[in-house]
């Protein structure tokens, strides 16, 4: 019986907080670097920003479409801008001001997103974030980012700041699990394989990379060896590390806090389905809307444990 | 549940609510006191005095319609849905729990007599709109209200909204802003200041009541004055306290979303002593 004892999976800090804190570095860093907000700083961690740099954080008040395009104004006079609010609130009322003002014009604002998916738990469904990898994704340029641990958003949030485009990441409310070293590298576009496998991969981002690690080490003690990747950009996509899996591994399943009928799974699905087809699952929400609950109460009754994505990798492995 | 235009009778309902709006959400655990008791007195006046409607039969079609389109402020309307008997008492304390008819924000899956499901701003007003649009066609007597929140009506939705009302005389609608000076990340005017507000509306072709959110007979009064008013929409710009009735929540900005901690929650209900 081979239990992996790599990770010892200790809590850190919501992924929306090492946001908060990194754009203060940033900000220090360079005077050119701007955040606008919608009422939710003390949500987001932009307070902090806020803080630090009075005149470079613009308050919007509650209006997230208005925000977007003052952002891409900001944007496009040659800031380094970033835009924050819940996923649910930036995406679903800038996204017309995303498409137009950002997509569309080629304008590098940077996006970020918290209280992504479904384990904000509380508040329910109308802050609920299902959707948002759908849609950002389907803004033609923007680059997709969503992190699983602090390591990472930090790491990232600084590579977006600089990188030449529009980019949306994809932050959580809840404190998350570290996953990566302090040494880890991060690339925008490239997939980081946490764990070797060899008869099946999980490919997984945001917080369900720490279950698919929890999988993983339960079904090694069935004698199942399954890798793990994050997939921290979801756009681009890293073709190469989904080949690779998939001829080597001959078996996937995709794990999102998100609509597996138009998230990272039908993504993953594409490469896939161009490069090695295999046997694939895919674990996250079916088009429903979620509910009320302790975050811990509402990840599991929508079954997005660890042991829960077990059970769809037994599906996906018989099936091999 | 019998309605009741007398003062002392709406009080005594209104105390009960914000007693349950403080024991659930100190149940719960998290939520939003703050907003929820600055409405109190609107939501009582309204469902015991003002509307139309009856819990025995929800689906009655020339009903009033009431939208709390400020959707976190769920447990005022909890409050509200227990004491006329829409709902039972006694599983308030599931607030937010999995399961629980309570949802964080109002969810018409679980409570079908709610008008709408909201806890994303800015879209109720336009909502309403729809509502009274559609009684107007089918000749109902349906009245419209609609429950908005100060830091909420910076959403351009709302103002397009306005826009519609008036053009389309929509005289069977009420807003009501509750304009309790304070927001999410505090103060309204740090944030977006929305004065002139009356001048705002009026400039849209609404006409504008100002009242104190907290008189009962003023409410009474404005309501009626509203009814009384034909070929325009009323909005009602209720100045109110956030968190009022509990000393050490009113015009505080932590407790927009904080629940009161135990001893919190015992000198709360001492206070408002229901
Ligand atoms: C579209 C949208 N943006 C942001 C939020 C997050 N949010 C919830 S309550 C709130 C502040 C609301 O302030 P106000 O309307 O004044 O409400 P009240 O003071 O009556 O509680 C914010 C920003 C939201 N629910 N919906
Ligand atoms: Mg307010």
């Amino acid at each position: 019986m081979s239990v992996n004892t790599k990770f010892e999976l200790k809590l850190g800090a919501a992924t929306r907080e090492a946001f908060g804190k990194v754009i203060v570095d940033l900000g220090k860093a360079d005077p050119n670097v701007v955040v606008c907000d919608a009422d939710l700083s003390k949500s987001t961690f932009t307070h902090l920003f806020a803080k630090e740099f009075p005149n470079r954080f613009f308050s919007c008040g509650i209006a997230e479409a208005n925000m977007v395009s003052i952002g891409a104004g900001l944007a496009s006079s040659g800031k380094i801008a970033f835009v924050s609010s819940f996923s649910a609130f930036v995406l679903n009322k800038g996204f017309e001001q995303l498409r137009v003002n950002c997509a569309y014009a080629q304008v590098p604002l940077k996006v970020v997103g918290t209280h992504s998916g479904i384990s904000i738990g509380e508040d329910g469904p109308s802050q609920m974030s299902v959707e948002d990898i759908s849609l950002a994704c389907s803004l033609a340029g923007f680059t997709v980012i969503s992190p699983a641990d602090e390591v990472s958003m930090s790491a990232l949030v600084k590579a977006a700041a600089y990188h030449n485009g529009p980019v949306f990441i994809r932050a959580g409310r809840v404190k998350a699990p570290i996953v990566h070293t302090a040494e880890q590298k991060f690339e925008i576009g490239k997939a980081i394989q946490l764990i070797e496998g060899k008869d099946m991969t999980f490919i997984a981002t945001g917080l369900l990379v720490a279950e698919c690690i929890r999988a993983s080490d339960i079904l090694a003690g069935e004698g199942i060896s399954a890798g793990v990747i994050d997939i921290h950009t979801i756009k681009p996509i890293d073709r190469n590390a989904i080949a690779a899996a998939a001829k080597n591994t001959g078996c996937i399943v995709v794990a999102e806090e998100h609509f597996t009928d138009s998230g990272l799974g039908v993504k993953v699905a594409q490469v896939v389905c161009e490069t090695h087809p295999c046997v694939m699952e895919f674990h996250g929400m079916g088009n429903y809307y979620a509910e009320s609950g302790t975050p811990e109460e509402v990840m599991t009754k929508y079954k997005m444990t660890g042991a829960d994505i077990a059970v769809t990798a037994r599906k996906a492995l018989a099936r091999k | 549940m019998t309605k009741t235009s007398n003062l002392g009778e709406l009080q005594a309902i209104a105390k009960r609510v914000r007693r349950h709006i403080v024991e659930m959400i100190g149940a719960a655990k998290s939520g939003h006191p703050g907003g929820s008791l600055s409405a109190v007195e609107i939501l009582t006046t309204l469902y015991f005095d003002v509307m139309r409607h009856d819990p025995a039969n929800p689906t009655w079609a020339e009903r009033d319609r009431f939208i709390l389109s400020k959707g976190h402020a769920a447990p005022v309307l909890y409050g509200v849905f227990v004491e006329a008997g829409y709902t039972p008492a006694e599983p308030l304390n599931t607030l937010r729990r999995i399961g629980s008819i309570y949802q964080g924000h109002p969810d018409r899956r679980y409570i079908p007599a709610l008008e709408a499901s909201t806890g994303s701003l800015g879209v109720g007003l336009s909502l309403g709109l729809g509502m009274a649009e559609a009684a107007r066609l089918d000749n109902s007597p349906t009245r419209v209200y609609v429950l908005l929140g100060d830091g909420e009506i910076q959403e351009g939705q709302i103002w397009e909204a306005a826009m519609y009302g008036a053009f389309h005389k929509v005289d069977n609608i009420v807003a009501i802003v509750d304009y309790n000076k304070i927001q999410l990340d505090g103060f309204v005017k740090d944030i977006m200041e929305l004065e002139p507000l009356p001048d705002k509306w009026r400039g849209f072709g609404w006409n504008v009541i100002e009242v104190d959110g907290h008189d009962i007979p003023a409410l009474q009064k404005a309501f009626a004055d509203a009814a009384a008013t034909k070929g325009k929409p009323t909005v009602m710009i209720a100045h109110t306290i956030k968190g009022k009735g509990v000393s050490f929540m009113e015009n505080n900005p932590k407790f927009h979303g904080v629940a009161p901690t135990k001893e919190e929650l015992e000198k709360a209900v001492q206070e408002i002593g229901a």
